[in-house]
């Protein structure tokens, strides 16, 4: 008999990754991994915030994530700093604000490591709502905007051309990638999410030979990576986020060393 | 004055500048159906600004573009480079366009004769392949007008014969109108209407006859013209051959 707090974390973890593959797949394909890792470190500021109004509304995650996202939107405009620039910026200060927001809370007495790992054993019937709920959103604003993506993916200046919203489409992603990170951080925790977008693109590159088939590869191998790490994790007691992520590092290992070479 | 009926682009006055640095001054031209019409500059003269200009990328800092309305737009752009971490064979590069049907892909690439690599990695395409994929991908919106941003670069001779010859087959076929940049007047003086030859202003436009003798042509390309082959034929589908320079009146040609 499976205990209840794994089955809880094995449905929000599935939901987590089964959006974080497509999701993944563009951040690989934009290479803006560095993006979906400031966008983490904000979260944490969401966590401080939440403690501060004593409160565990996801809106207070989700608006800072958004907030980030928007804001370096807003500070591209500016050509003379590159986004790696602004995203080391932005990064860094929520991090900052966050742990100053978090010193100044006496009371406080909880471990970061949850934080910044994940816990999965606290997941709740109510987080699984939450996070059925945005990830059903996510899911769909994803199906609508996935071709005109993928054309300003591979070049903006065509994909102006031929009529796309350019700008409304890349605020739409950074948006979808706010709105994950900031319900999926209980599930696997501020330094590893990223991992959790990334690793199991990076592996299905090595079996797909169309977009649709890499981001459907890199849901499953998601999906496989966080129940093979829940498992893992309440076989031999060792923390839930880290176990997921090295499932999915031992896939693409597997792709990139046993599938011939495709160009 | 000038019939405007058929103009599909016309930029009066542009001016674009960045930081206080003028890249653009002044410049006025037209593209009507059918027509090609060719800039030609040294490097820097602001070729790629004028052309992201006239398509709405750019903003102008002043003077007016219209464009007609409810034309179609084809844009070839110089360089396109896609990962390798992206799996994406021609067919799927092509299909990229929005309202397309893989049907409409396949007669694109029968056009520009590249059917047989379809199903293959868009990234093993060749540098003429690749131009030519990007024609074919111009051409899918069924264009009223093409823009082309040196549509031949890093190709050889003969492949520049092939894909100028391709462009001229359609906008005679169609009736489109052609904007295209090039390096080289020579090679593109046979299917070309007009020439604009651009150092940040226009220093001498007119039919491609006329701008080649021209002094300011020379004087802004910095080599005189001795011993370069001139072509006139070269076009083995025998084409027809309208504007050809000995069909040219005088009077088409005017100094700024």
């Amino acid at each position: 008999m499976i205990d209840e707090f794994i089955i809880n974390a094995l449905v929000a973890g599935t939901m987590v990754a089964a959006i974080a593959g497509p999701l993944g797949c563009f951040m690989v394909w934009r290479k803006m991994a560095y993006f979906g890792d400031t966008v983490a470190h904000s979260a944490l500021m969401g966590v401080a915030l939440g403690i501060a109004f004593d409160s565990e509304n996801p809106i207070i995650m989700i608006a800072t994530c958004s907030g980030v996202a928007l804001m370096l939107l807003f500070l591209q405009r500016d050509k003379r700093f590159s986004s790696d620039t602004l995203l080391g910026i932005l990064a860094h200060s929520a991090l900052s604000i966050g742990m100053i927001v978090i010193s100044m809370m006496e009371h406080f007495r909880t471990d970061m490591m949850y934080y910044l790992v994940g816990d999965i054993l606290a997941i709740s019937r109510g987080d699984i709502y939450t996070i059925g709920a945005v990830v059903a959103l996510s899911a769909i604003s994803l199906y609508f905007i996935w071709r005109p993506l993928l054309s300003l993916t591979v070049n903006e200046d065509l994909a102006q051309i031929e009529g796309i919203r350019v700008d409304l489409v890349k605020m739409a992603y950074m948006l979808l990638i706010a709105f994950i990170v900031a319900v999926a951080l209980k599930v696997i925790g501020v330094l590893l999410i990223t991992a959790l977008m990334i690793i199991p693109a990076a592996a299905a590159r090595t079996i797909s030979n169309t977009p649709l088939q890499m981001i459907v590869y890199a849901s499953c191998g998601g999906i496989f990576s966080v129940v093979a790490g829940i498992f893992a994790s309440s076989q031999w007691d060792v923390p839930t986020g880290p176990a997921i992520v090295l499932s999915a590092t031992v896939l693409f290992l597997c792709g990139r060393f046993l599938v011939r070479v495709k160009v | 004055m000038e019939d405007t009926s058929s103009q599909l682009l016309r930029l009066e006055n542009v001016c674009k500048s960045y930081h206080n640095n003028v890249v653009l001054e002044n410049v006025s031209f037209s593209v009507s159906r059918g027509e090609t019409v060719t800039l030609i500059g040294p490097n820097g003269a602001g070729k790629s600004t004028l052309m992201k200009i006239s398509l709405g990328i750019l903003d102008v800092s002043s003077g007016k573009v219209h464009r007609a309305k409810k034309i179609s737009i084809g844009y070839m752009p110089q360089k396109v480079m896609i990962d390798d971490v992206l799996p994406l064979s021609v067919r799927d590069f092509l299909y990229l366009r929005p309202n397309t049907t893989y049907d409409d892909v396949a007669e694109a690439l029968e056009t520009v004769r590249l059917s047989h690599i379809s199903h293959q990695p868009v990234q093993s395409a060749s540098g003429g392949e690749m131009q030519r994929i990007l024609l074919a991908r111009a051409l899918l919106g069924k264009p009223d007008l093409l823009v082309l941003d040196e549509p031949v670069q890093g190709i050889d001779i003969m492949g520049q014969q092939e894909i100028y010859g391709l462009i001229a087959k359609v906008r005679d076929e169609t009736g489109c109108g052609v904007l295209m940049i090039s390096h080289d007047l020579h090679l593109v003086m046979a299917s070309t209407n007009q020439v604009l030859c651009l150092n940040r202003h226009i220093c001498c436009s007119g039919t491609p006859e006329f701008v080649k003798d021209d002094p300011e042509y020379h004087a802004m390309m910095g080599r005189p013209m001795e011993g370069v082959a001139i072509y006139t034929h070269h076009h083995s589908e025998g084409h027809d051959h309208k504007h050809h320079g000995h069909d040219l009146v005088e009077d088409d040609h005017h100094h700024d």
